[in-house]
C-alpha cells in the first residue's frame, strides 16, 4: 500500500478505469449544464433560445422548491433515524439465540427484496387505506376514529413505507458488525462490571460505529432520489406537503414539459446532494479512517 | 485475602460432560497453575471459577463465602484474557481505567491507581495510545495493568503468553512471577506449557479430561508422579516408558526413565542402542537412542558430547530414579 512504487503502478493501472467513470459521469454533466441554460420546452419544439440563468432563477424563487427542500431533509432525516435505531435494536434481538433463528434471519430480510413501487402500493391499499387498510380495521377494532395516513400526516406516511424497505439493510449490516464483536471483550467488560447498558454504550456501539456510518452514507445516496414511493402514493400531495427535490425535478420535466428547468432542478440536487455528502463525510467519516 | 474453595463442582454442556466433579482448594496469595492437554477443561475450569459460565452442580465458595450464583464483576476477581480482550477504542488510559469508572470511583483517584498501575508495567509512555498500536507484550501488560487497578482477591489468567514469541514469553513469565511476588495476591494460571507451570507455580494441577490426576508443588509432580499421566506431563523431554520384560524384571507392569536419569556410556551398560538423532542445545544434548528390543529411548548427555548419528552407545538407568506403574498406571515404590 504504501510503497512509492507500488503507489505508482496502482495510479497507472487505475487510470483507465478513472477516465471511463469520468466520461460516463462528465458527458451527462455536461448536456444537464447544457439544457440547464435553455428555454427549451417540449411544447414548443424548435423554439429553443439561450436562457443563461433565467431556469435556475425560476426552479430557486419557486415556493415549492423552498418546501421540497424542507421535505427532503425530513424524510432522509426520518428514514435514516428509524432504520439506524430500529435497525440496532433489531440486530441486538437478533443476535441473541431463539428458537428458529435462521427462518427468521431470513424473513427479516425480505423487505429489502420487495420493489419500492409494490411495497408502496401494499402500504397505501392494505395497511393505511382509511376504509379497507389493516390500520383503520385495527383502529376500529379498539373504538377509535381511523386515520386517513396520506390526508393527515403524508410525509410522515412515507417515511414509515421508505424506513420499512431501507430497515432491513441496516438491520443486516449492523447484525454482522455485531456478530464479529469479539465475546472475549465482552466478558472482560462484564468482569469489570459494566452492566448491560454500560456494555453497549462502551463496547458494542464503538465496535458498530463503523458499520452505523456506512449504512447512514450508502443510506442517504439512496434516500435523496426517493421517487417512487412519492408517485404512487401522494403524488406530492395533498399540496406539496410530499414533493421533494427529486420530485420536483420530474414535474417540471415530464408534467410541464419544461426540460430546461427541470434540468436546472437537477444541477441544483446534484449540489444539494453534494452538500450533504460533504457535510456528512465531515460529521462521520473520521470514523472511516 | 483471596482463598478459594471448589466443592463437588461439576459442568456439563449439554449432555457432553466437560468436568466430572472437582474439589480443590486455592490458599490465598498462592500461585497455582492448572496444566493439561487441550481441550482437557482448564479454560472451563477458571471460566466457573470466574463466573462467566455456570456451574452444573457444586459450590464455588471465595474466602468462605458462596459465590456459586454471583454475577462475574461481584466476586472480586480479575481476569487476563488469552487474546487480551482490550477495548480497540479506547487509550492505553481509559481501557486501563474502565473498571474502575464502571465502579464509580472518583477521577481524582482513577487517576492515581492509574498512573501507578502503569508505573509498576513500564506503560507510561504509552498512556494515550490505542491497543493497535502496542507491540503483543505491551497489549498483554496494558491487559494486566486492567486486572491489577481492581485490586481483586485473586487474579485469572487464561493462557495469557500464548501469542508471544519465546523470548517475550520468558520475559513476561518473569514479569508475572516478579508482579505476584509484589502484589501478594492469589493467582490462578491456565497454561498448556509445561514449563511455564514448572517455573511459575507454588501449585501445579494436573488436569486430563477434566479430572485433576494429581495436585503438588513443581518439585514433588517431578520426584513423584501419580500416574503414568503425570509421568509423561510434567519434564521435558518427555519420561521414556518401558513395558515387558524390562519393566516385569522390577515387578512392574511399566516402568519409567526420564533422559536425565540415564548414565551414557561408550563403553559398557545396562542397555545397549544406536545413536539416532541426537539435538544439540548447547547446555545439553538429547540423544534419541534405538534400544536393542525397547525402541526409542530419549536420553540426556553432556552439551559437548561428540557421539554420531549410528554409533553405539551403552545406557545404564540410575535405579533408585526409576519409577514403576502397575496395570492400571498407577505409581507405586
Ligand atoms: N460452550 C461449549 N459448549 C460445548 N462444549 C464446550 C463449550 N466450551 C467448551 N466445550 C468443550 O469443553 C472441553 C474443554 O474445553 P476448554 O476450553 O475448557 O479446554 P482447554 O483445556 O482450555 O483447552 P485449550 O488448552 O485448547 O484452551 C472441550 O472438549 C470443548 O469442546
Ligand atoms: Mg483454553
Amino acid at each position: 500500500m504504501a510503497t512509492l512504487q507500488t503507489r505508482a503502478s496502482a495510479r497507472l493501472m487505475m487510470t483507465p478505469a478513472v477516465v471511463l467513470l469520468l466520461l460516463w459521469m462528465a458527458v451527462p454533466l455536461a448536456m444537464t449544464l447544457y439544457f440547464s441554460m435553455l428555454r427549451y420546452n417540449l411544447l414548443m419544439p424548435g423554439m429553443e433560445e439561450w436562457a443563461g440563468f433565467l431556469n435556475y432563477r425560476f426552479f430557486l424563487t419557486d415556493p415549492a422548491f423552498f418546501a421540497g427542500l424542507l421535505n427532503t431533509l425530513l424524510l432522509v432525516g426520518g428514514v435514516l433515524a428509524i432504520s439506524v435505531g430500529g435497525g440496532i435494536l433489531m440486530a441486538l434481538l437478533l443476535d441473541q439465540p431463539f428458537f428458529g433463528q435462521g427462518l427468521v434471519r431470513l424473513m427479516v430480510i425480505a423487505p429489502f427484496f420487495v420493489m419500492p413501487t409494490v411495497s408502496a402500493l401494499v402500504w397505501k391499499n392494505m395497511l393505511m387505506h382509511p376504509v379497507n387498510g389493516l390500520f383503520a380495521w385495527l383502529a376500529r377494532t379498539f373504538g377509535l376514529q381511523p386515520v386517513d395516513w396520506f390526508g393527515q400526516a403524508p410525509l410522515f406516511s412515507i417515511v414509515m413505507i421508505v424506513s420499512w424497505q431501507w430497515l432491513p439493510f441496516a438491520t443486516l449490516i449492523l447484525l454482522t458488525a455485531l456478530q464479529s464483536l469479539d465475546s472475549e471483550q465482552k466478558e472482560a467488560a462484564e468482569m469489570d462490571g459494566a452492566g448491560a447498558l454500560s456494555r453497549f454504550i462502551y463496547i458494542v456501539l464503538p465496535h458498530m460505529a463503523r458499520a452505523i456510518t456506512v449504512v447512514v452514507l450508502i443510506e442517504t445516496i439512496f434516500l435523496l432520489s426517493v421517487f417512487a414511493e412519492i408517485l404512487v402514493t401522494t403524488n406530492g400531495g395533498p399540496g406539496v406537503q410530499t414533493t421533494t427535490v427529486t420530485y420536483l425535478v420530474y414535474v417540471q420535466a415530464l408534467l410541464q414539459f419544461d426540460v430546461g428547468g427541470a434540468s436546472a432542478g437537477g444541477i441544483v440536487a446534484v449540489v444539494l446532494a453534494n452538500i450533504v455528502a460533504i457535510f456528512l463525510v465531515r460529521l462521520i467519516g473520521k470514523n472511516l479512517d | 485475602m483471596g482463598e478459594i474453595r471448589l466443592e463437588k463442582v461439576h459442568k456439563a454442556f449439554g449432555t457432553t460432560v466437560v468436568i466430572p466433579e472437582i474439589d480443590l482448594e486455592i490458599a490465598d496469595n498462592e500461585f497455582v497453575v492448572f496444566v493439561g492437554p487441550s481441550g482437557c477443561g482448564k479454560s472451563t475450569l477458571l471460566r466457573l471459577i470466574a463466573g462467566l459460565e455456570d456451574t452444573t452442580s457444586g459450590r464455588i465458595l471465595i474466602d468462605g463465602e458462596d459465590m456459586t450464583a454471583r454475577a462475574p464483576a461481584k466476586r472480586g476477581l480479575s481476569m487476563v484474557f488469552q487474546s487480551y480482550a482490550l477495548y480497540p477504542h479506547m487509550s492505553v488510559y481509559n481501557n486501563i481505567a474502565f473498571p474502575l469508572k464502571m465502579a464509580g470511583a472518583d477521577k481524582s483517584v482513577i487517576e492515581e491507581k492509574v498512573r501507578n498501575a502503569a508505573r509498576i508495567l513500564n506503560l507510561t509512555d504509552y498512556l494515550d495510545r490505542r491497543p493497535g498500536q502496542l507491540s503483543g507484550g505491551q497489549r498483554q501488560r496494558v491487559a494486566i495493568g486492567r486486572a491489577i487497578v481492581r485490586e481483586p482477591k485473586a487474579f485469572l489468567f487464561d493462557e495469557p503468553l500464548s501469542n508471544l514469541d519465546a523470548a517475550l514469553r520468558g520475559a513476561m513469565r518473569l514479569e508475572i512471577s516478579e508482579l505476584h511476588h509484589q502484589l501478594h495476591t492469589t493467582m490462578i494460571y491456565v497454561t498448556h506449557d509445561q514449563i511455564e507451570a514448572m517455573t511459575m507455580a507454588d501449585k501445579i494441577v494436573v488436569l486430563n479430561a477434566g479430572r485433576i490426576e494429581q495436585v503438588g508443588s513443581p518439585l514433588e509432580l517431578y520426584r513423584s508422579p501419580r500416574n503414568l499421566f503425570v509421568a509423561g506431563f510434567i519434564g521435558s523431554p518427555r519420561m521414556n516408558f518401558v513395558q515387558g520384560p524390562e519393566a516385569e524384571k522390577l515387578g512392574a507392569a511399566t516402568i519409567g526413565v526420564r533422559p536425565e536419569h540415564l548414565e551414557l556410556s561408550t563403553g559398557d551398560g545396562y542397555w545397549k542402542g544406536k545413536v539416532g538423532v541426537a539435538e544439540h542445545l548447547g547446555s545439553d544434548t538429547f540423544l534419541h537412542v534405538d534400544v536393542d528390543g525397547l525402541g526409542q529411548v530419549t536420553a540426556r548427555a553432556d552439551g559437548e558430547i561428540g557421539l554420531r548419528h549410528g554409533e553405539t552407545v551403552f545406557l545404564t538407568p540410575i535405579r533408585e530414579r526409576v519409577h514403576r506403574f502397575d496395570d492400571k498406571g498407577e505409581a507405586f515404590s
